[in-house]
């Protein structure tokens, strides 16, 4: 099992990380505006995650944070 | 579980400034991750240029000077002739490197100077709001080349890479780019290997980085990156340009 | 130490190294050439780094470098170079940066001539790069006082950590005086701010001069202007000589105070008391010196002698603020003034008192 965390309120709401994930479980958070006014990154099926951190690689603010 | 992936600690905690999907920081991460590997961080010390990357003296945890405009390379000759035994490296955009600093990068790799230069190459200038560079691609639209950049008024963008390559005092000078995970992979390994070329005194080091400017593209940071892929890289083919032994 | 004969420029070069200077980063321009040409043959055999750069626009920035990273350093150039040091100048004052900077001055403007001149004095007290900033800047006549003022400008640089600026002309550098080297110095004095890497959880330090933020920057400028009240203070240097009855005192620097001094003879041999007030700091300028003088009763009038078209006399204006007329007379270009000139100057403004 792996997980990803998000510093929120970092994110500049890009969607780059959406890009990359092979599993495709790195989405925008519709529901949710961080405190820059963006839909913040999230990841709602964690069990998915395989932690290659390849969302975290790409992130340009350095907002993910990835254990395995 | 250990922690795979988090923020380097050459990174200090302040969040960038740069537009939402700049890959400046993508490249800072790689910058930072490479000295916190080669354990040098208390040892370095970056020269920022002019240009969106001005306020990196707040973003790298090191010892930082703020370079004029154009003047990086010769800030840091300055500060390695005095301190020969420290890391010194430069994070230039291509304004600042192949415009109004081309004397001083060409001098600075010239003499060999033991530096590790970084060179943003994002084809425009992002901190003035979108003028032509000297990497602007033919064609390509911008404040100051409204009607696209044409060969015969502007001249054609300059490939700095393969024009410093010809130097004999460069040791190191690859080409990457950070527009997909690989690229950003291959790219980690040239910013590393570019600070272990200063480590071993061969000579001048400098990693050129094909980078997005979504905001003066006018693009949305993902058209960037393939907007990237199909125009600046067969203009600005990646790969090794010189590498001593 | 024994007197050695030794040419302006050298003289200015070896009076560095004493200082301890290690650094030299410079362009090669008429008439200051010896300079970096003894740097280049002397450092090394110090341990120290000549480097000829690839303009002086580099050469002022590879000063701001190494000054960052602590060292004592210097650079040389003459007039049009020295412009293209201004913005590297305003950058180094912006932060807070100690090195030495050497103007040996010729004729201007543009490429202008390559003969002894005073045409940069605005650049240099008035300041030729952007922004609110002063540095102190030191005049010598002769080559002993280049020596002394290379040696006392370092420690003023480290002292207020801003540039210091040396102005000499064509002549100066050019011609061979003895001069006697006192002190060789060895301890330089602490830079805990210089960026040499933060070891052991030193913080971290930065070398800059932005400030972005327009409250930030407006303290740090009123922080600079606090130096320079400090320097406006302890700093100001100036020579009297034969002032006491003066009828006409001449304000001159320099290569001119040289001749003014003859011109004081001259006259004296037809019965006119004429005076002289050196300036050796010409920033910050020896405004009271002028007030006092120009409060004398005796004192009908000042001349300002430069090789110029007169920029000197406005700040002797300013000093002495309208108690006395203040006339000027100069030649430029390269053209030295002579002292017969002069005297027929002098006795010109006798008439119209």
């Amino acid at each position: 099992m792996a997980k990803v965390t998000f510093n929120e309120d970092l994110c500049k709401g890009c969607e780059l990380c959406t890009t990359v994930c092979p599993k495709n479980i790195v989405i925008m958070d519709k529901h949710r505006i961080n405190s820059k006014g963006y839909h913040p990154a999230t990841v709602e099926e964690m069990d998915k995650c395989i932690g290659c951190a390849f969302c975290a690689r790409i992130c340009p603010d350095v907002v993910i944070e990835v254990e395995k | 579980m250990a922690k795979v992936f988090e923020k380097p600690k050459a990174l200090t905690d302040k969040p960038f400034h740069y537009c939402p999907g700049c890959t400046h920081g993508i490249v800072h991460c790689l910058v930072a991750e490479a000295i916190d590997e080669l354990g040098i961080r208390e040892k370095t010390v970056g020269v920022a240029p002019v240009g969106c990357a001005v306020f990196a003296y707040d973003y790298f945890n090191c010892d930082m000077h703020e370079a004029a405009h154009g003047r990086a390379p010769a800030v840091a000759t300055g500060i390695k002739r005095v301190l020969p035994d420290n890391v010194v490296f430069t994070y230039q955009g291509d304004g600042d490197l192949a415009s109004i600093g081309a004397a001083e990068i060409v001098h600075a790799a010239n003499r060999g100077e033991r530096l590790t230069t970084i060179f943003i190459n994002n084809a425009i200038y992002g901190m003035t709001g979108g003028q032509m560079a000297p990497t602007s691609l033919v064609g390509q639209v911008t404040t100051t080349s409204p009607y696209g950049r044409s060969a015969d008024t502007e001249g054609h963008p300059i490939r700095v890479s393969e024009m410093l390559a010809t130097l004999e005092g460069v040791a190191y000078i690859e080409r990457v780019s950070v527009h997909d995970i690989k690229n950003i992979n291959r790219a980690k390994k040239a910013i590393k290997k570019a600070f272990e070329i200063q480590l071993e005194g061969k000579g001048f080091a400098l990693v050129e980085v094909l980078s997005t400017c979504p905001t003066n593209w006018g693009m949305t940071p993902i058209e960037a990156l393939r907007w990237l892929e199909t125009n600046m890289i067969p203009y600005y083919p990646l790969g090794v340009k010189k590498e001593v032994e | 130490m024994a007197k050695v004969l030794m040419k302006g420029n050298e003289a200015i070069a070896e009076a560095a190294i004493q200082a301890g200077c290690r650094y030299f980063f410079g362009y090669p321009i008429t008439p200051q050439n010896e300079i970096p040409a003894y740097m280049a043959k002397m450092l090394p055999k110090v341990g120290g780094c000549f480097l000829q750069a690839e303009s002086e626009i580099s050469a002022i920035n590879m000063v701001y470098g190494a000054a960052g990273a602590g060292a004592r350093v210097m650079t040389s150039s003459s007039s049009p170079g020295i412009s293209l040091k201004q913005e590297g100048i305003s950058y180094i004052v912006g932060a807070e940066l100690p090195c030495l900077i050497v103007n040996i001055v010729r004729g201007g403007p543009g490429l202008g001539g390559i003969q002894p001149a005073q045409s940069d004095y605005f650049q240099a007290v008035k300041g030729g790069g952007h922004g609110d900033y002063h540095m102190v800047v030191l005049a010598p006549s002769s080559i002993q006082e280049m020596v002394d003022l290379v040696t006392d400008g370092f420690d003023i640089a480290d002292k207020y950590r801003n540039p210091v600026m040396i102005l000499g002309d064509g002549m100066l550098g050019q011609m061979m005086e003895p001069v006697e080297f006192r002190e060789k110095k060895t301890i330089l004095p602490e830079k805990p701010w210089a960026t040499t890497g933060n070891k052991e959880g030193k913080p971290r330090n930065i070398i800059n001069s932005l400030f972005i933020d327009p409250q930030g920057l407006e303290d740090h400028v009123l922080k600079l202007y606090k130096k320079y009240d400090e320097m406006k203070e302890n700093e100001v240097r100036v020579e009297c000589y034969n002032c006491e009855d003066a009828e006409i005192i001449i304000a001159a620097y320099g290569t001119m105070a040289r001749i003014a001094k003859n011109v004081i003879q001259m006259a004296e041999e037809q019965g006119i008391k004429i005076g002289l007030i050196r300036p050796i700091t010409l920033w910050p300028f020896p405004v009271d010196t002028f007030k006092k003088w120009a409060d004398s009763h005796h004192v009908k009038a000042f001349l300002s002698l430069e090789m110029s078209m007169g920029q000197m006399v406005e700040d002797i204006r300013l000093s002495v603020d309208g108690a006395k007329p203040v006339h000027f007379y100069g030649r430029t270009g390269g053209m030295v003034p002579t002292p017969k000139a002069i005297l027929e100057e002098i006795k010109k403004i006798r008439e119209g008192i």
